[in-house]
């Protein structure tokens, strides 16, 4: 079937099955590869994307539910030049190791700070639920708390 | 030969004879009736089958997160807490993982308006009595009637999503409840058009 959507600001079309996992499509059909597949259940969170601003596992999401829907990758996070505050916290933390799981985290993260700018440590416990596999957990937390600073230094973003 | 035949024709006489005297006892009684030797199941019963079943306790569990499974176990990964409405938290929710249909891909079951029960709706660990009061007092049950109560038990496509569980993360399929769906719809009006009486515990 033939399913039409924005995907980081440009509409795209593309046919596909209509049930296959919207991840797959991103991946190999758009060939956006910086959502990745982690485990293809739901489990683990590498696969987080924004479907209108909402964050969702890509790899259970069926592509025909993304027709006339805006979707946000990992490469759309940025305004142009201008990094995210969760990006810019990344670097500045140095957060990732292996690196796999980190797009899910950031989208996952800039999903929390729209809900809720000043996350406590509970807040950030209870709503990133992502899995790392290289236990860089202790380096997301400072990160977190550091986009939502640069977040209120900067409104706009 | 002779003497076979004789002993053939006094053998049969003696079993037909037994037999017409059996039956004699009870001239009513059908010769091949059994003592019956179930009771049949009430309404309630049926009911309180599906009810107590995982598929509908696993989204009324006691605690703050859902149960997952056959076994009904938790997990951190897949356990997001209630939050205010059932739908979860604010940045992650329900609609995170699952949609409005079960996912034969990733495993992720899924139907319209995928929530958990509210806090007063707890089942988990609750008697069959337990779970009928609470579903039909209007203080625990979110203020249904009777007939609202019926509506959501057979009309719901989320509680109807118990006889089309789909499969697994392993491409299992998950167990459904042990009474059929039209059973259950039948069971369920049945009780409460007679009242909705809750036997004695
Ligand atoms: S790959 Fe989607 S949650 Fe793990
Ligand atoms: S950085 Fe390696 S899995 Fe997270």
């Amino acid at each position: 079937m033939k399913i039409t959507f924005n995907i980081n600001g440009e509409p795209r079309s593309i046919d596909t099955d209509g049930e296959a996992p919207l991840l797959w499509v991103i991946r190999d059909g758009l060939n956006l590869k910086g959502t990745k597949y982690g485990c293809g259940k739901a489990a683990c969170g590498a696969c987080t994307i924004h479907v209108d601003g909402m964050q969702v596992r890509s790899c259970s999401y069926p592509a025909k539910f993304a027709e006339g829907k805006e979707i946000t990758t990992i490469e759309g996070l940025s305004q142009g030049d201008n990094l995210h505050p969760v990006q810019q916290a990344w670097i500045d933390e140095v957060v990732p190791q292996c690196g796999y799981c980190q797009p899910g985290f950031m989208m996952a993260t800039a999903a929390l700070l729209k809900e809720i700018p000043n996350p406590t440590d509970e807040d950030i416990d209870n709503n990133i639920i992502n899995v790392c596999r290289c236990a860089t957990y202790y380096r997301m937390r400072k990160a977190i708390h550091k986009a939502a600073a640069l977040a209120k230094q900067n409104p706009s973003e | 030969m002779n003497t076979k035949k004789t002993l053939y024709a006094l053998f049969l006489g003696i079993c037909l004879s037994s037999l017409i005297l059996w039956s004699s006892d009870d001239p009513t009684a059908s010769p091949s009736a059994e003592p019956p030797t179930e009771t049949k199941e009430t309404p309630f019963d049926l009911m309180m089958q599906v009810l107590t079943h995982q598929r509908c306790v696993n989204c009324h569990p006691a605690g703050d997160r859902p149960r997952k499974g056959d076994d009904s176990h938790i997990t951190r990964a897949l356990g997001i807490p209630r939050g205010n409405d059932g739908h979860g938290l604010q940045s992650i929710s329900c609609g995170t993982c699952h949609t409005t249909e079960n996912n034969d891909y990733s495993g992720v079951p899924g139907a319209p308006d995928w929530a958990l029960a509210p806090e007063s709706m707890t089942w988990e660990g609750k008697t069959r009595v337990e779970i009928a009061e609470q579903m039909m007092d209007p203080q625990r049950n979110g203020g249904k009637s009777p007939q609202e109560i019926m509506k959501h038990l057979t009309e719901h496509e989320l509680v109807l999503w118990a006889w089309e569980p789909g499969i697994d993360a392993e491409g299992l399929p998950r167990e459904k409840p042990p009474v059929s769906k039209k059973d259950f719809i039948t069971a369920v009006k049945e009780w409460i058009a007679s009242g909705a009486i809750i036997p004695e515990a």
